[in-house]
């Protein structure tokens, strides 16, 4: 009998001990954030002061946005190179636009309302994605290479239509009737600025699209198997152009209220955002592989990193330090999403073996799973 | 389970060349090796006999150095032998031959016969000639005319696996394990196989051999050893034992390999192939579908038979949508669908069980209900939104007209057995309620409970009204679970034939397999 308890007692330590372990594996994201938080909190009396947090939490918006976006791409196997440049090349299509465009061929230049300016901008970043996903999944150019094409692509029409300047007059004028932009990209509302409310609006909309919709399904199933996906009836290329599309999408709109949050549209401008994007996305559990990665997760991941690089500034941390620390937590994010692929795995196994005996002969038949996940 | 000491000696006149002793192997809490006892003996044919899950395959990667066990012994020539990787298992002289083709398919024939093994000239290159000398040898003893410098992944599956067994044998190996080695191939490749068995014995090589085509195992057997959840239950000479008594010891039971040909005779003509050619991917002009015609009804099952290289695959691959079509047209009811896509047949009534379960037919990633509902999300919409309580409601519904065993549908797909998995990948076909259900090899590595379940399954639904096409090399297979049985040749049909009234002879002969092929008659 005392052998029985003692049994029991350890059986029960020991789920206690896998039930704390998975939690701290399956919530490493959110805790790597909340240390961040306590250590800038603790180093920095400004940190936690409310209009820092939303000034970091606007930076982070920018960021989240893209990283969204990258998501989507991510999720099918793939990846988007060129939302930094497509970022860009919107601006520049904002502030062209804004400035008053001189229509070719005529002498004309048009002052097209805020509206206008912002649908256009839009569809621009959706044609560049578009682009990217019917070289990806029309003509077979793997994604890397299409959206690394891209890259130089949208920074130099970038560049080619706005000669290299930057574009300040955005303001407009209300004899024009295009005044507004700054105030609808790049304003407060319950002094939260816009590019939170986008976040968040973006955030949620992924989320249905992943989650309640036959979409994002078929998504993760392209990027879980593609081949199965697609003698099941999904279809697997207007999918996956619809992912470039959005990720364009995501970058335009980061490109719009960057503009207006800069109060300038700079042809330079987004450039490295693809590898920000990229981390945010990693660092939120989703597998570059494809098929896993949520929208909750990417949002932790750039909080993770927006969270620290303004710390690091905060606490005076230099500028290169700051990189090497950056660099060092992605790998370390990405290790331990790998043990706890492991661990989840054992977990699986550990739990398929407490079946009840009628299901005699029909433990985990794939030997090849088993075999990886208790190496 | 016993301690006592090995005599060497003892051993040796009794050809034991390696002993298992109370060997376990637990993946977590799954206990897959219960403490196993057995002999594996020099110039012997050893087939280990089981369902699905029940330890063949730990048990053989544990002799071949891929896993370890928990616990017990493994006695090579007496001496202990525990061996750390595949590596050191090949160097004293063990390897094994995948059930899952292991090929790194962008290399070619000879890369893959000698990866991991280059033969080196002096300063470290690769010495080609040499390589290409044995491997030209080794093909030949398989009697399989291919260049070794023929890349892996322009050869058919069947060839693929032959490469995986002429890389065996180009080992100098002592005990030789082969995993399920004739899945992929025809009954004359198989008939080259057992030939070479036959000689690799001879000369001395001990043999350990898997396989759920039982009668081909019985065949080929000297010792048989059953597994049952991870014991030993039964050991015997070949000369003891028949296909019933390795069922019974299989399974606990016995087992009727005959099915209940349900149906309801011969409705409408649902599916309509006529004069269908399909060109072979190389641009060469062959076809490898041609001229093929043939009619299913509603509430037949009709079997379409053919050697490996027939063009079955490739024939209901196009009929479901993948593949290009140069010729002739593909009827569903009176809807030419000949140029459709996947997912527009698929709305029409057409759906495909694919032959690779894991490469074709089931998304990793996706839990049990959503592989079954990953065909039939658009019927599941309200206001854009996948309905999930009509989602679950149809999931839950196809688990429990298919018997799917498992614990919930929330479940990884990788928690299911070969046979459960084969069940899910039917019913995401079914959930779409095609008139058409095309089968590819629908018992590929699934164990006997399962593919009587699998087959009276497809029945049940021929008798539901649906007109049911599969397609499979096993003749036994083709004469117990069919309506008609349509014989396929080089992309031709050849005849056919009314399943009740034919013989195995009949069938092979028309698919140009010698009788001799007939390897296990026997038990027939």
């Amino acid at each position: 009998m005392t052998a029985t308890t003692v049994d029991q007692a350890t059986a029960i330590n020991d789920n206690r001990r896998r039930r704390l372990n998975q939690v701290l594996v399956e919530g490493r994201a959110l805790i790597a954030l909340a240390i961040i938080i306590v250590i800038f909190a603790s180093l920095s009396p400004n940190f936690l002061a409310p209009e820092n947090l939303i000034i970091m939490t606007r930076q982070v918006a920018f960021n989240a946005i893209v990283a969204t976006g990258m998501l989507l791409t991510i999720l099918h196997g793939g990846i988007d190179l060129s939302v930094g440049s497509t970022l860009g090349l919107t601006g520049v299509i904002a502030g062209t636009l804004l400035e008053g465009w001189q229509v070719p061929l005529t002498q004309l230049t048009a002052f097209p309302s805020v509206w206008v300016v912002i649908v256009a901008a839009l569809s621009i970043a959706a044609l560049v994605g578009w682009i990217n996903g019917v070289a990806i999944a029309r003509l077979n150019v793997a994604p890397f290479i299409a959206t690394l094409g891209m890259l130089f692509m949208a920074r130099g029409m970038a560049l080619v239509i706005s000669d290299g300047r930057t574009f300040t007059q955005l303001r407009g004028s209300p004899e024009l009737g295009n005044t507004g932009f700054l105030t609808v990209a790049g304003g407060r509302l319950l002094n939260i600025p816009i590019p939170v409310y986008v976040m968040i609006a973006v955030a949620i909309a992924v989320s249905i699209l992943l989650n309640r919709t036959p979409y994002g399904r078929w998504l993760y199933a392209i990027g879980g198997n593609a081949r199965a996906a697609e003698l099941s009836g999904v279809p697997t290329k207007k999918v996956i152009i619809r992912a470039y599309v959005l990720s364009g999408i995501c970058a335009g709109l980061v490109g719009l209220l960057l503009t207006a949050d800069l109060v300038a549209a700079t042809p330079r401008a987004g450039q490295l955002y693809e590898l920000n994007a990229i981390a945010a996305v990693v660092i939120g559990g989703a597998a570059l592989s494809g098929g896993r990665g949520t929208v909750r997760g990417t949002l932790i991941g750039a909080f993770v990193i927006g969270f620290l690089v303004t710390g690091l500034v905060l606490v005076g941390v230099s500028v290169f330090w700051q990189q090497v620390i950056t660099g060092a937590v992605i790998v370390l994010a990405v290790a331990l999403d790998q043990a706890q692929q492991r661990f989840v795995g054992r977990e699986r196994t550990a739990r398929s073996a407490k079946e009840p005996p009628d299901r005699r002969g029909d433990g985990p038949q794939d030997d090849k799973e088993v075999a990886t996940t208790a190496s | 389970m016993s301690a006592l000491p090995v005599d060497k000696g003892v051993a040796e006149a009794n050809g034991v060349v390696l002993r298992a002793i109370g060997v376990e192997k637990s993946y977590g809490a799954v206990r897959a090796l219960k403490g196993v006892d057995f002999e594996i003996r020099r110039g012997k044919v050893t087939v280990l006999f089981g369902e699905n899950g029940a330890g063949k395959s730990t048990l053989m990667k544990i002799l071949a150095g891929i896993e370890r066990a928990s616990a017990g012994r493994l006695e090579l020539d007496g001496e202990l032998y525990d061996p750390e990787s595949t590596t050191d298992a090949v160097s004293r002289g063990i390897s094994i031959i995948h059930q899952e083709l292991n090929l790194c398919t962008n290399l070619s024939v000879r890369d893959n016969i000698f990866v991991g093994r280059e033969i080196r000239r002096r300063g470290g290159a690769i010495d080609y000639p040499a390589e290409n000398e044995i491997a030209r040898r080794v093909m030949t003893q398989l009697e399989e005319d291919i260049d070794p410098d023929t890349k892996v992944a322009d050869l058919r599956l069947g060839q693929q696996q032959l490469v995986e067994i002429a890389r065996a044998l180009s080992m100098d190996t002592r005990i030789l394990i082969m995993d399920e080695p004739t899945s992929a191939l025809s009954a004359t490749e198989a008939e080259v196989l057992f030939r070479v068995i036959r000689e690799l014995t001879d000369r001395g090589v001990a043999i350990v051999y898997i396989s759920h085509h039982l009668e081909e195992a019985i065949a080929i057997a000297d010792h048989a050893v059953v597994l049952r959840d991870g014991d030993v239950v039964a050991v015997k000479p070949a000369a003891d034992i028949d296909f019933n008594w390795v069922v019974t010891q299989m399974v606990g039971s016995e087992q009727a390999a005959e099915y209940a040909r349900e149906g309801i005779g011969v409705g409408d003509r649902v599916l309509s192939i006529q004069d269908l050619e399909v060109p072979v991917g190389d641009g060469s002009g062959r076809r490898v579908v041609d001229r093929f015609s043939v009619d299913v009804h509603a509430g037949e099952v009709v079997c379409l038979y053919g050697l490996m290289g027939a063009g079955r695959t490739e024939l209901l691959e196009t009929i479901a949508g993948r593949g290009e079509v140069v010729g002739g047209r593909i009827l569903l009811g009176d809807v030419d669908i000949t140029h459709l896509s996947i997912p527009q047949r698929l709305k029409l009534g057409v759906g495909l069980v694919p032959e690779d379960r894991q490469q074709d037919g089931l998304v990793p990633v996706l839990s049990i209900g959503s592989n079954l509902s990953l065909s039939s999300l658009l019927a599941l919409l309200r206001r854009r939104l996948i309905s999930r309580p009509r989602e679950r409601d149809e999931i839950e519904s196809e688990i429990e007209d298919l018997g799917i065993k498992t614990s919930g549908r929330e479940m990884p797909i990788s928690s299911l057995s070969g046979g459960n998995q084969q069940k899910v990948v039917i019913g995401k076909v079914l959930m779409t309620r095609p008139k058409v259900l095309l089968l590819d090899e629908p018992s590929r590595g699934i164990d006997v409970g399962a593919k009587a379940e699998i087959f009276n399954l497809i029945f049940r639904k021929a008798a539901e009204g649906y007109a049911v096409l599969y397609a499979t090399s096993e003749v036994s297979e083709a004469l117990a679970a069919s309506h008609r049985l349509i014989v396929m040749s080089k992309g031709r049909f050849v005849t056919e034939f009314d399943a009740a009234t034919t013989t195995r002879e009949d069938v092979m002969r028309a698919s140009g397999e010698s009788l001799t092929a007939a390897a296990p008659g026997g038990n027939s």
